[in-house]
């Protein structure tokens, strides 16, 4: 992208003949009429802000297993106390306790309702995002298993055993009959979900849509993630220099979209998506983030504004060492000075699948709240990063913001948000 | 409402039926197929020294994705992808689980990569240079029809032409008893918006409520037994079909749920538009 201008906001069309390709069209806005989100700072709408705005994290010395690898992760506490009701005994598992436990904050579950009363239970679509779903169930399965190999007989539940497991535990558990699939392109799975719910949405194949993230900690992502030698042995400091890596977190976050007309036109609004392939490496981002700039200008264009005019943007920002400083140089290469940026990873961790949502919710909370929460951790800046990019929380006027999500295997997602159904 | 795509190209992929010509001749039964089980497909996009090694799941992927945008005369860079496996990568789920059981700090990190549910869609827009999204997604028994009905999604939406790949590999080790599937099966179309000179066949389209639908069955079950994706072959089955012969438009109702089905309307591209199914 070296023909990138380095300052100053672009319109869509100046970016689109970088890119090569034209941008989308406009597209109606859609009403999040419920939405909520559990993390390791807390249960809720209301704790997750309280921990942003008294700058709380999440993120402890991780003591998942019985071997675990020295690095900091962003637990959710309570989980193992906490089964599953007995009606849905089949479906327990860490992943879909902790989808539950999601679903009953903030009177979600009751949203879902009045959207089930009024459209019909197989109106409401259900789109769920995750990396790795209940493989924690099969990791255990694995670790006891029968003296003869066979699986232990109180984990002979094939449900559990497939990534639709979460997917079809929340449509069942919302009393739901319509369409309903599991996304799972790694750390985009959530975002793309609202993407993929939209399409319903505008194709009328669905009346309302719950899209969510759930990924819960398990040996495959710590592991995995330590075998790619990218987990920090300490707190993450998304763009700070000193940067260490990753922590993982884990976390269930839910919205509820509905077509703007016939209700209360309360907000916020989804106004805008973009979705794009990096087409590099599988774990590693393009250097010059060209996946995530087409990703940018489809968001904007679809909600007919463009980056002059965004107010706060939820970085990805894992704190890994190409992550950041790729879309530090993105961020400041298109946006104007004022845009507040920062990476919330510092309070969650990186909950992978589950980001997209959780991250959508810290997004829509921001907007409400006017809290642009900074970055934690971090005591200072990478040189890529231009003013965007803020250590500190502010409080100011946010009307349009976007949450950046980019995943392992180039899949990459970005949404736009506003206070108002137009940009 | 009723839609409709058109159908550019078509590819499919079983041991016994290693490529759609074939598996177009058996599926009319004009063929008999093979009994040897073909190897694996090595697909051509991979550098050499990765074809041997990929894993399953993406030798067959890229197969019938190849394939399929070849059928089309389409550019791989050019359409967006939606990728669909039941239960994603088995053989790599089980060693992940097996080497956590026992050696967890030895885990591979390329099998750690491979074993991401979007690892072939990942490699596909890697070899091809596509910077189009691509979704990879999960729905059990209905795999197949959600994907299919994401595909379909997008090309309406985005008046596109939209590559749609099925697969499902063999289950092995202790997950296996939890996760059966047998064989390789991957399944490839192209899906666009409007009728072009590519246009193969036409799709017509639209969602029906229905209490417990039930899949529906193959003529050739055999074929693709136990494959979890084998529920893809009564659309194939369909396509397969002599125009000339068979005149008449084919109907298939996949469910997508516990009560909800995508209606699907199978004709030649040359026919008149139909009335709404």
């Amino acid at each position: 992208m070296s023909e990138a201008p380095d300052t100053m906001s672009e319109v869509p069309g100046t970016m689109s003949k970088i890119l090569g390709t034209p941008a989308p069209g406009r597209i109606a806005p859609l009403r999040i009429s419920a939405y909520t989100a559990c993390s390791a700072v807390g249960r809720g709408r209301g704790a997750t802000l309280e921990a942003l705005r008294t700058r709380r994290g999440g993120l402890t010395p991780n003591d998942f297993g019985d071997q675990p690898v020295a690095t900091c992760i962003g637990r959710v506490a309570g989980i193992e106390t906490e089964p599953l009701p007995a009606r849905f005994a089949e479906w327990e598992c860490r992943n879909n306790r902790l989808a539950w436990l999601g679903l009953t904050q903030d009177r979600f579950l009751d949203a879902v309702a009045a959207a089930r009363a009024r459209y019909g239970a197989g109106r409401v679509a259900v789109v769920l995002g995750t990396s790795t779903s209940s493989i924690g169930a099969t990791e255990e399965a694995y670790r006891r298993l029968q003296p003869d190999g066979t699986i232990a007989p109180d984990l002979r539940r094939p449900i559990v055993h497939t990534p639709h497991s979460t997917g079809e535990f929340v449509q069942h558990a919302l009393a739901l009959t319509g369409i309903c699939v599991t996304t799972a392109t790694a750390c985009s799975s959530s975002a793309k979900a609202f993407a993929q719910a939209e399409r319903l949405l505008r194709l009328r194949l669905a009346d309302a849509a719950v899209v969510g993230g759930v990924d819960t900690l398990c040996g495959s992502v710590l592991f995995g993630f330590n075998a790619l030698e990218l987990v920090s042995p300490e707190p993450c400091r998304p763009f700070d220099p000193a940067r260490r890596g990753i922590n993982l977190g884990e976390a269930s976050a839910f919205a509820l979209l509905e077509r703007g007309a016939g209700h209360a036109e309360t907000g916020p609004w989804l106004l805008g998506y973009g979705e794009s392939s990096d087409a590099h490496h599988m774990s590693s981002p393009h250097p010059e983030g060209l996946g995530a700039r087409f990703a940018l200008r489809d968001a904007l264009a679809r909600g007919g504004t463009d980056a002059a005019q965004i107010d706060y943007i939820n970085l990805h920002g894992t704190a890994s060492q190409k992550n950041d400083e790729v879309e530090a140089r993105v961020i400041g290469s298109l946006f104007p000075a004022r845009t507040l940026a920062g990476s919330t990873k510092g309070w969650t961790g990186h909950t992978l699948g589950a980001a997209g949502t959780l991250e959508a919710v810290i997004t829509l909370l921001a907007l409400e709240s006017g809290l642009a929460p900074g970055t934690l951790n971090s005591t200072a800046l990478d040189p890529a990063c231009g003013p965007q990019i803020r250590l500190d929380g502010m409080q100011a006027d946010l009307g349009l913001a976007l949450s950046l999500s980019f995943g392992f295997g180039g899949s990459n997602c970005v949404l736009l948000f506003g206070r108002q159904p137009a940009a | 409402m009723t839609r409709t795509a058109w159908i550019e190209g078509i590819a499919l992929w079983g041991s016994r039926f290693p490529g759609w010509e074939l598996a177009r001749a058996v599926l009319r039964g004009e063929a008999r197929a093979p009994q040897a089980p073909a190897p694996r497909p090595l697909p051509a996009l991979l550098p050499a020294n990765e074809r041997r090694r990929a894993p399953d799941s993406v030798a067959i992927a890229l197969e019938v994705a190849a394939k399929a945008c070849a059928a089309a005369g389409r550019d791989p860079r050019s359409v967006n992808s939606v990728f669909a496996s039941t239960h994603g990568d088995l053989a790599v789920t089980d060693y992940m689980c097996e080497t956590l059981a026992h050696t967890p700090a030895q885990l591979s990190p390329t099998k750690f990569h491979n074993s991401v549910h979007n690892a072939a869609a990942g490699y596909w827009t890697i070899a091809t240079g596509c910077k189009a999204p691509y979704t990879s997604l999960s729905a059990r028994a209905w795999t197949f029809a959600e994907g299919l009905l994401e595909a379909l999604v997008q090309a309406d939406c985005d008046a596109t032409a939209v590559l749609y790949v099925a697969y499902d590999i063999e289950a092995c080790g202790p997950l296996a008893t939890m996760a059966p599937s047998r064989g390789m099966l991957g399944a490839g179309l192209v899906l666009a918006a409007r009728r072009s000179p590519r246009a193969q066949a036409l799709l017509r389209w639209e969602l029906r409520e229905q209490d417990s639908p039930r899949a529906p069955a193959a003529r050739h079950t055999q074929l693709a037994a136990g494959n979890a994706m084998a529920g893809c072959l009564p659309l194939f089955e369909a396509l397969a079909r002599d125009a000339s012969m068979h005149p008449a438009p084919e109907r298939l109702a996949y469910p997508l749920g516990p009560g909800l089905v995508l209606a699907l309307e199978i004709g030649a591209e040359s026919r008149e538009p139909a009335p709404p199914v």
